[in-house]
């Protein structure tokens, strides 16, 4: 267990200053709900384009990313080069204008002035369930890692947390979320930085990382590039740490799930709508376009140099694994086991010994690879920095959900069906306590992670499925204009439950049936874990555009007068305003996709 | 809107990296401090100064 000095607090105390007195100085500018809500549509584009890209930048990404960096190597930056980047590119450009132009106030509410109530009221759903509980994951994720790492009491640290995000959100609102995720985007990258640096410069640079990673490689019986190139391998599921084949990973990542998410998740979306005009909308994901594809350097390169840097080459010899909680003590190191760096080896939970997978191979805890290289590195004082910037990933992830959640709860839930017709005021109050609400529904959500795992798996496997379709709902929905309410709705409904049944028949290699799938009986075995998830989405995707294309075509659809700026060819194309040819959309577009293109071939 | 976020990023960071390249000046030395040869907690509070100045030189620009 590692202790903090004087001067780790310090910097603690000084970003929890800062956040909370940015809501403070906030409070001032809420008067009506569209400033708590919406921040008045007043923010400017490099603002709002930080935001998008720090609301997403929760646990999954700084500690599931490095884990993934540690797993799978830079094949993860297909997360960014093909998944992240490509879509942004496509909200931004073409989606950008019916969100932002149709005045909707939310994601759901878009869906309802697009098709009908019904839909609306599935996705409002389902997303406000979703955002509480992932706040909730990621809560519970951020409590154990600093109880593991620190000794930290599990209570104490989410309680400050979720105070701490409860106090700057219901200050401020959506205005102080965004400020505040600018603020934690900056610590983020500042505190990273230097790791890597480090990192870097103990395994002998890029070349060092490259050599040192080829052993790892052929220690567990791939090619010694398979580690360090993205594409070069990925020929066959077989021949990648991935386990996936090129054309799983371009559709069901780059197509399905990245688009699924970027261009239509509300968590990121509300950020570009508080935008201060429709150019500054657009410019919103293609902004965050340029810092996102770098971001495979600053979270996946820390994943991949844990595997590799020997524990005796930081300032504090890293024995097998910090520890701190009763279920986690004395991991001994691995016995004869391919090299693993710091990662240290996961635990049994009942008998404490390291757990093996059905080779006998040691299965490590690849979720701490980030963090104990932050420990290895980071001298006290630097610790303080690396370690507010990890809670700052957390407090940023949290915020991002519960102001979506306040939004759709107290606009398309609470204005729509429990209290329509009440005053601005009444709104605005339902606002914060809203956020009083979804924080504590998130805290209880963390407690319920923490004794009983397997509802959590089950929740976000369910996520999973109502969110493998949607990209086909709104693509459908924006650019035909055939597209009716009852296709929308059967077509989710359908692509939700076919993505249920693929899952239930198919199982990755050495799961066993349950959770993993197969529940159905087992027709298909995929390479791994995630070669499942792509292929599941692309069958949710396929279902649900042919539902809603054939019900569409069945049903009556509305009239053209009535889907004026919610459906290309009926909404006038915007003319960017006077903004300098640099500046606008369809230059950024083009140069986001000529850098991400550059990055694929250079790590190819 | 009322407050120019680049002015809270400013003061934070140019604190941040006083507080830090003090404390590096202070250890200077100590066993511990320097992995890989670097002053790493000087080296990066310098950086986070000149950053956090930079936004507050934004600031007062516009």
């Amino acid at each position: 267990m590692t202790t903090l000095g004087w001067v780790d607090y310090a910097v603690m105390l000084l970003y929890f200053a800062f956040v909370l007195g940015i809501g403070a100085a906030l409070r001032r500018s809420i008067r009506t709900s569209e400033d708590f809500f919406l921040s008045g549509r007043a923010i400017p584009a490099w603002v709002t384009g930080l935001a998008f890209i720090s609301a997403n930048l929760g646990a999954q990404e700084v500690i599931g990313m490095g884990a993934s960096g540690a797993k799978y190597g830079i094949a993860t930056s297909h997360f960014y080069w093909i998944g992240a980047i490509p879509a942004m590119v496509f909200i931004g450009l073409l989606m950008m204008p019916f969100y932002y132009g149709s005045r909707a106030r939310s994601v759901p509410e878009y869906l309802k002035l697009r098709f009908d109530e019904k839909t609306r009221a599935l996705n409002a759903i389902s997303f406000a369930v979703m955002t509480v509980f992932s706040s909730g994951i990621s809560l519970y994720a951020m409590g154990k890692l600093l109880n593991l790492l620190l000794g930290w009491s599990f209570n104490a640290s989410i309680l400050v947390a979720a105070l701490i995000v409860l106090a700057y959100i219901f200050l401020g609102g959506l205005t102080s979320a965004i400020y505040n995720e600018v603020l934690q985007f900056c610590l983020i990258v500042l505190g990273f930085a230097p790791l890597v640096f480090l990192g870097l410069r103990a395994v002998g640079g890029w070349s060092g990382l490259v050599a040192r990673l080829a052993e790892h490689s052929t220690a567990r019986g791939f090619a010694p590039g398979a580690y360090t190139h993205s594409w070069a391998y990925m020929g066959h599921a077989s021949t990648n740490p991935v386990g996936v084949e090129c054309f799983g990973l371009v559709m069901g990542l780059g197509f399905v799930l990245s688009f699924g998410y970027w261009c239509t998740d509300f968590l990121v979306v509300q950020r570009a709508m508080a935008a201060n005009s429709m150019t500054a909308a657009r410019r919103t994901p293609l902004i965050a376009a340029f810092p996102k594809m770098l971001f495979p350097f600053l979270v996946i390169l820390p994943g991949m140099l844990a595997l590799v840097v020997s524990p005796t080459s930081g300032i504090r010899p890293v024995e097998p694994v910090p520890v701190a909680t009763a279920t986690a003590l004395h991991r001994p190191p691995p016995p004869s086991e391919p090299e693993s760096g710091i990662v240290p080896p996961k635990l049994d939970p009942r008998t404490h010994q390291p757990l093996r997978d059905v080779a006998g191979n040691v299965v490590l805890d690849y979720d701490l690879a980030t963090p104990m290289l932050l420990l290895h590195f980071f001298p006290t004082g630097m610790l303080g920095l690396g370690l507010t910037a990890l809670l700052a990933s957390f407090m940023s992830g949290m915020a991002g959900n519960v102001t979506a959640f306040n939004t759709v709860w107290t606009y398309d839930l609470y204005q729509g069906y429990v209290h329509p017709g009440a005053s601005d005021a009444h709104y605005l109050t339902m606002g914060r306590a809203t956020t009083v609400v979804g924080v504590a529904i998130s805290i209880g959500a963390a407690y319920v992670a923490a004794s009983f795992n397997n509802i959590m798996d089950f929740l976000q496997l369910v996520f999973a499925f109502v969110n493998a379709p949607l990209f086909a709902t709104f693509a459908l929905g924006m650019f035909w204009k055939r597209t009716t309410g009852h296709g929308a709705f059967t077509g989710l409904v359908a692509g939700t439950l076919a993505a249920a049944v693929q899952h239930g028949l198919s199982l990755p290699a050495g799961a066993r049936v349950g959770i993993k799938g197969g529940y159905l009986g087992v027709l298909t075995t995929f390479p791994s874990e995630l070669a499942q998830t792509f292929w599941t989405a692309i069958v949710a995707w396929v279902t649900c555009f042919v539902a809603t294309v054939v019900v569409s075509l069945a049903t009556r659809p509305r009239p053209a007068e009535e889907l004026h700026g919610l459906v290309y060819g009926l909404t006038p194309i915007p003319a960017d305003e006077a903004v300098a040819w640099y500046q606008r959309p369809v230059t950024l577009a083009v140069v986001a996709l000529a850098c991400a293109l550059v990055l694929n071939l250079v790590f190819f | 809107m009322t407050l120019d976020v680049r002015l809270p990023i400013g003061l934070f960071f140019t604190a941040l990296g006083v507080l830090l390249a003090a404390y590096g000046v202070a250890t200077r030395g100590s066993p511990g401090m320097a992995p890989t040869g670097v002053p790493i907690d000087l080296v990066w509070g310098v950086a986070l100064l000149v950053f956090g100045v930079a936004m507050l030189w934004l600031t007062r620009r516009t």
